[in-house]
């Protein structure tokens, strides 16, 4: 499923990254990557940006780029 | 005395100014324009007696070119000659800025890790088996923390150490299948007896080039620099099958299709196996929601959040004018004092009316207003420091999104509140060129703090005091509106096209360093004066010569006989009425009169159209302007000697609606337009925002003008 449909304060695993180029390489320096765990933190009022949780950091995306992450 | 260049490398909010702030004695001050390290810049002190020039480089979280400021950084890693690499990380967050040390281990550089913030790394229960880190990974690994200054002595003695050394080898290494590639490469490029002459750095005493191993790292990992300087040698020919075929190879044995996913995750199984090693964590912290945390739950709340932001900035606007508005007085009267104190000694009446008038009046007029830019500069340099901007960035994309704009927008156009200069140039860290072009067109519409002065002016003469600060927030939230909405406009005329994707770090919440707050504030408030010393002393005497010549000798005679024969109250209307006369036949009047009627249909006269003509240059100049035309002509009623009660006297209330609305959408000063030009990438865009500038202004106050009539 992707992350814009997960539970807010579950844990999942990155599955696949549907997305390439510039995009694909921001995710990945954010330690977003393939097999990675995320946590699904928060979301904005009208689910327009999502919060996630990679490691210790704090991820703040928009829902187009949420949607590209699959997760498990 | 020998020089060592230092290249300080790290992660966003890794707290690299403030080490650098902390290792004292620098030449150079530090954190240019609030918290975005934009320019390269370098900071140089004695050690040891050496020479350590340091050159700080934009923040970024890997060798990419995602964005300008990642460019930046792996460009100069990349070409620039430099002695050692300093990378700075946090130490409470290893996992994720390791990524970037084991990047730069990858450079084949000496390199010294300074591991930064150990004292909150103590109170989270992380210790930290430095000595092991820097065995495992061949580079030294100095604990450090820049608020307490503990262990900045043993970096930087180390750093002289290390530079001293002969460069050790490298000990980062990848998976078997990685490693086999590698060595297949190295040994295809030792076999055809490749000359690297590829990158000879002249270092300090020894050549290095860029030895085998990291050409066969770069091509695997796709670095395109390395294809561009391979692709002419002979070699490539023979080359290019052997680096397809490992690609290929790796590919299948990762079972994996993207060569950026499997290096970063060498990278990251190489990293976590150095924490395993040299990292403990007390489990029972983990398991407690952080204090940020908890933080968030309230600030960045569904509902709440916004209005809390909005309560905030309503809150900063309102102490701007409050506390503000406290030392105006002593400064207004000093200035007073001190102008009638020069002119006793000065006999020569041209020259005290230009040294009193023009001079004092004019500068003292903008250094009024310091306290009020103290205090916003203050402002943003917290809201910034703690971490809370980007929370914003969070809670408004969404908002922002649907006027075209990215959430990170947010931080060139709250900058803009402060100085647009700086807003312009912290635009970059939008990547895409159409959204910062869309964001810098914009940003004039936040007004800048040289404009504060002209609305403490307007308002403090045309509102009643306890309105003040709502009316001062009502214009700062207006023109940000407008700007939203005519960022939509644009988005769907001019800058049609895919927006860039909106992935953010949300830093830990940290109480901001008083230190770097004070050097920020203090740095952006003494441009302010220096600007008030220099380009508007310049400016004030212009006006007033342009205003009080040239002189009409014939007038004057003639008014002064009248003068004298009239009686006692005759006489002081006679003086009003000869010096109005005098100043619109001077050359500021005449060219006043000449674009009068442009302003006109704004309800206003020459002389106001003459202060936003001044403008352009600088918008402190229009309240010097204003402070020159109106003392020199008009009231001299000795009770009414204040510029607000002057203003509120001469200009009716609908004319200063049309007024404020041009200073609220015009251009920026002189400096800012040089700037944007330089940034948007040509004059071109200088004229666009010109244009595009004046018409909504004309257009906006003439409907302000007649609503307001």
């Amino acid at each position: 499923m992707k992350i814009t449909e997960a539970v807010i304060g579950q844990e999942y695993v990155v599955k696949k990254l549907h997305t390439t180029g510039a995009l694909r390489q921001r995710l990945i320096s954010f330690g977003i990557l393939k097999g990675v765990h995320i946590k699904y933190l928060a979301h904005t009022n009208l689910k327009s940006t999502y919060e996630i949780r990679v490691g210790k950091m704090n991820i703040a995306l928009r829902k187009d780029e949420a949607q590209k992450i699959e997760v498990q | 005395m020998k020089n060592i260049k230092i290249a300080l490398v790290g992660q966003p909010n890794v707290g690299k100014s403030m080490l650098l702030n902390a290792m004292g004695k620098a030449r150079e001050h530090v954190g240019n324009f609030t918290g975005v390290t934009v320019e390269k810049k370098t900071i140089e002190f004695e050690y040891q007696g050496y020479l350590l020039s340091m050159v700080d480089l934009p923040g970024t979280y890997m060798l990419a070119d995602y964005s300008q400021e990642e460019k930046i950084t792996s460009d100069f890693l990349k070409h620039e000659q430099y002695d050692i690499i300093l990378n700075i990380v946090d130490s409470t967050n290893l996992e994720r800025n390791l990524q970037l040390t084991s990047e730069l281990l990858n450079m084949d550089k000496k390199m010294v890790i300074a591991l930064n913030m150990s004292d909150e790394a103590t109170k989270e229960n992380i210790s930290i088996n430095s000595n092991y880190m820097s065995e495992l990974l061949g580079v030294d690994a100095i604990k450090v923390s820049a608020l307490t200054k503990d262990g900045i002595e043993q970096l930087l003695s180390n750093i002289i150490k290390t530079h001293k050394q002969i460069k050790k080898e490298s000990k980062l290494v990848f998976s078997e299948a990685i490693e086999e590639e590698i060595t297949n490469i190295v040994q295809f490029l030792d076999k055809n007896k490749f000359v690297n002459i590829l990158e000879k750095r002249q270092c300090d005493n020894f050549n290095t080039s860029l030895s085998y191993r990291k050409i066969a790292i770069d091509l695997l990992s796709e670095q395109k620099y390395i294809y561009k300087k391979l692709h002419d040698e002979p070699i490539w020919t023979s080359l290019q099958p052997v680096v397809l075929k490992a690609i290929e190879h790796i590919k299948i044995h990762h079972n994996e299709d993207v060569m950026i996913d499997i290096m970063a995750d060498e990278y990251m199984s190489f990293n976590q196996g150095i924490i395993n090693e040299t990292v403990e964590t007390s489990k029972d912290i983990t398991t407690q929601p952080s204090i940020t945390q908890k933080i968030d739950n309230i600030l960045i709340h569904p509902i709440f959040g916004i209005p809390i932001f909005l309560f905030f900035m309503w809150a900063l606007f309102q102490l701007t004018f409050e506390i503000g508005s406290i030392p105006m007085d002593y400064i207004d009267e000093f200035f007073g004092s001190f102008g009638d104190t020069v002119g006793g000694f000065i006999a020569h009446d041209e020259l005290r009316s230009l040294i009193v008038d023009g001079l004092i009046a004019g500068v003292g007029a903008v250094v009024l207003f310091v306290p009020n830019i103290v205090i916003l500069f203050v402002g943003i340099a917290l809201l910034e420091g703690t971490g809370y901007m980007s929370r914003v960035a969070y809670l408004l994309d969404g908002f922002f999104h649907k006027f075209g704009l990215h959430g990170q927008s947010f931080i060139p156009l709250v900058t803009g509140f402060g100085c647009s200069i700086p807003a312009y140039m912290s635009a970059r860290i939008l990547k895409n060129d159409k959204d910062r072009l869309l964001t810098m067109f914009i940003i004039g519409f936040m007004s800048c703090g040289a404009r504060l002065p002209v609305y403490v002016l307007f308002v403090g003469a045309f509102f009643a005091p306890q309105h003040a600060g709502n009316i001062l927030f009502a214009i700062y939230m207006g023109g940000a509106l407008l700007g939203l909405v005519l960022a939509k406009v644009l988005k769907m005329t001019a800058f049609k096209g895919v927006s860039e994707p909106f992935v953010m770090e949300m830093p830990k919440y940290r109480m901001p360093s008083v230190v770097l707050v004070w050097h920020t504030v203090k740095s952006k408030t003494m441009m302010y004066l220096k600007k008030a010393g220099t380009f508007i002393a310049a400016a004030s005497m212009l006006v007033w010569f342009a205003s009080s010549y040239p002189k009409n000798i014939e007038l004057s005679n003639s008014y002064e006989t009248k003068i004298e024969t009239a009686g006692d109250e005759k006489k002081s209307e006679l003086t009003n009425e000869l010096n109005e006369k005098l100043l619109e036949l001077s050359y500021l009047g005449q060219v006043g009169k000449f674009i009068e009627p442009v302003f006109t249909p704004l309800g206003m006269d020459w002389k106001m159209a003459v202060a936003l003509q001044t403008g352009l240059a600088a918008k402190e100049v229009v309240v010097s302007t204003l402070g020159v035309l109106y003392s020199l002509g008009g009231d001299v009623d000795e009770e009414n000697s204040s510029l607000i009660e002057r203003l509120s006297k001469n200009i009716s209330f609908a004319s200063a609606v049309a007024f404020i609305i041009i200073i609220m959408t015009y251009l920026p000063c002189l400096a800012a337009t040089i700037v944007f030009a330089k940034e948007a990438g040509g004059w071109r865009y200088a004229g666009y925002l010109f244009v595009f500038t004046s018409i909504v202004a004309y257009a906006l106050a003439f409907i302000g003008y007649n609503i307001a009539l």
